[in-house]
């Protein structure tokens, strides 16, 4: 198997991250070195393997549905790149 | 007393207990020698002034029943610290300044600590040499350019520095046991869901654990001891008894069965490594435990399983850096162009090689040929431990597969660094708890690291081991001071 840059170019945008020529063949080689060292899992037979999702087996506790922090307005928007008193700026998405 | 970084936390506690020292004198002490330290890059970012002023008023008002009173601590930068900057080692969180508290750095402060500062780490904790961070190299104390290993890679030097007593870093596929065998120092992953992920800045969410890093195993089992909590702000936090780790710690481990797994003893693996295994095996059985050997059949599909599991799950992690909501922000046409543009510039060259394998290991047509052969195989990785401790009570392993190496000497192949995790990576896929202990030292002086794995919950066991294992190995770590002028 190979990815090639057309691959490179659909995962980027999947990624949302932007990549030019010469990024996305350095990315090409590296994924492909990288994949052809994830293949040998190839090797294993799996077929009748239940997939591991956890591994701590035990059952999520339910807890009561309670508001526990009141008033965080201003510290939801402290961090933020562009705001306006209480709401996140971004750039222009409707015409 | 003019030799105060040098002692042992356990030391510093006692001392500060019985009125020997205060606060303020012990976080001088270190703050000092941290400013005359800078070379080795250890920190992030330097929280000393606040510091002095919570070691004064400890002082004023000392509460010695507290388990670390008044003893200064700088963390890993990837645990959030409430109005103290995190950035994770990435430009992305540059200027990033957190309005809560990880609970694992609050069960600190709870018990007495003071934040010293926030140390380096490889960008997002992606990495095995702390050279991905956007803070630049650190420097091993060990020696000159040499990597501290990674990512806990500040902490490892901050600790074997001793620009902080004791330290906490964070474990996906070795980032705590590595960078301790690299710089001489006691690391231990704890089981997962020993320790709350809340507030820790997230990687692989089925693998990340904190843990304790320092410079004897006692020392890091007070640190776990503190540490450990169920929280339920995570859901994977794990209600069970946890022990006084430093109070239960003993060295009688007669008649204990470790495993000698013989899938460790790798291709091309240096002979000093195999020598150093096979001291350890002696010191295991001067101890008066038996040793066996077992079989761990699937151990070398696990890095393989890691790179799916590990970028699969920070691809999704990692989805929430846009630029809006808080971090880094690049100019965009659009908001997709802004999206992009963010991203790319935001994250570094292995966090986007990450990004991109997840985001491809998971995208239609390939979830699964990749991901769920990789949930797959973990299962066999997970059973061979299982079936393993049916017959011994803890393994026995080499932390790593070399010593440090020399800056730059892996960058620019990404399998060969990755390879560095090849003994720990499997313990973080099965959820178990592992330490590495300083052993032994290599040709050129540098140190070398064994590694005891436990059976979940088990951390009081692989304590006593490295315990008695110390006792016996009488490790001296050879640090010069070579950067301080």
């Amino acid at each position: 198997m190979s990815i090639d840059l057309k691959t490179i170019k659909h995962i980027s945008k999947l990624s949302r991250i932007s990549v030019d020529e010469k990024k996305a063949e350095k990315l090409a080689v590296d994924l492909n070195s990288i994949f052809e060292f994830i293949e040998k899992l190839n090797e294993l037979k799996t077929d009748n393997v239940k997939p591991l999702t956890s591994v701590a087996e035990t059952t999520l506790k339910l807890r009561p549905d309670e508001v526990k922090s009141k008033n965080i307005r201003e510290q939801i928007v402290k961090n933020s790149p562009q705001d306006n008193e209480d709401y996140f700026v971004v750039p222009k998405v409707i015409e | 007393m003019s030799d105060i970084t040098k002692q042992s936390l356990t030391e510093l506690v006692e001392n500060i207990k019985d009125k020997k020292l205060s606060s303020t004198e012990v976080t001088k002490a270190f703050i000092d020698r941290s400013e005359k330290s800078k070379e080795l890059n250890a920190y992030i970012t330097e929280d000393f002034t606040s510091a002095l002023n919570k070691a004064k008023k400890f002082d004023q008002k000392p509460n010695l029943d507290l388990k670390l009173p008044g003893v200064p601590i700088a963390v890993k930068d990837l645990f959030c610290t409430k109005d103290v900057k995190t950035t994770a080692g990435s430009k992305i969180l540059n200027n990033f300044v957190p309005t809560y508290e990880s609970t694992v750095t609050d069960n600190i402060w709870k018990e007495g600590s003071i934040l010293l500062g926030k140390l380096n780490c490889d960008e997002f904790a992606m990495g095995s040499s702390n050279e991905t961070s956007f803070f630049g190299n650190v420097q091993n104390p060990i020696d000159k350019d040499l990597v501290p290993g990674g990512s806990s890679g500040g902490s490892a030097s901050a600790v074997a520095g001793q620009l902080t007593p004791i330290t906490i870093g964070t474990d996906t596929g070795g980032s705590i046991r590595q960078p301790a065998s690299f710089t001489g120092t006691v690391g231990l992953k704890p089981t997962y869901g020993s320790c709350s992920r809340y507030g820790i800045v997230a990687f692989a969410s089925s693998l990340d654990q904190a843990g304790p890093m320092a410079q004897n195993v006692k020392d890091c089992a007070l640190l776990q001891e503190v540490i450990s909590s169920y929280d339920p702000k995570d859901s994977t936090s794990i209600d069970f008894k946890r022990n006084q780790y430093s109070k239960e710690l003993t060295n009688n481990i007669k008649g204990k069965k470790i495993g000698i797994p013989k899938e460790y003893r790798v291709d091309g693996m240096p002979k000093e490594i195999e020598d150093l295994w096979q001291k350890g095996i002696q010191y295991v059985k001067d101890c008066g435990a038996e040793t066996i050997d077992i079989s761990l059949p699937h151990t070398s599909y696990a890095l393989p399983t890691y790179y799916i599991v590990a970028p699969a799950e920070a691809s999704s992690n990692l989805a929430r850096y846009d630029g809006v909501k808080y971090g880094f922000r690049a100019k965009g046409e659009n908001l997709i162009d802004m999206y992009e543009k963010t991203r790319s510039e935001g994250f570094g060259a292995e966090v986007q090689r990450r990004i991109m394998i997840g985001t491809y290991v998971l995208s239609s047509g390939y979830y699964d040929a990749y991901y769920l052969k990789a949930q797959k195989v973990r299962k066999l990785i997970k059973n061979d431990f299982d079936e393993a401790y049916k017959k011994v009570d803890a393994i026995l392993t080499p932390s790593t597969p070399s010593s440090a190496f020399k800056i730059g000497e892996k960058t620019n192949d990404p399998v060969s660094m990755y390879l560095n995790d090849i003994f720990t990576v499997p313990v973080n896929l099965a959820g178990l708890p592992g330490i590495s202990i300083p052993a032994g030292h290599d040709s050129r002086g540098y140190p070398l690291g064994l590694q005891i794995i436990g059976k979940a919950f088990d951390e009081q066991n692989i304590l006593n081991i490295a315990y008695a294992m110390e006792e016996k190995i009488n490790f001296k770590n050879k640090i010069t001071d070579w950067w301080i002028k």
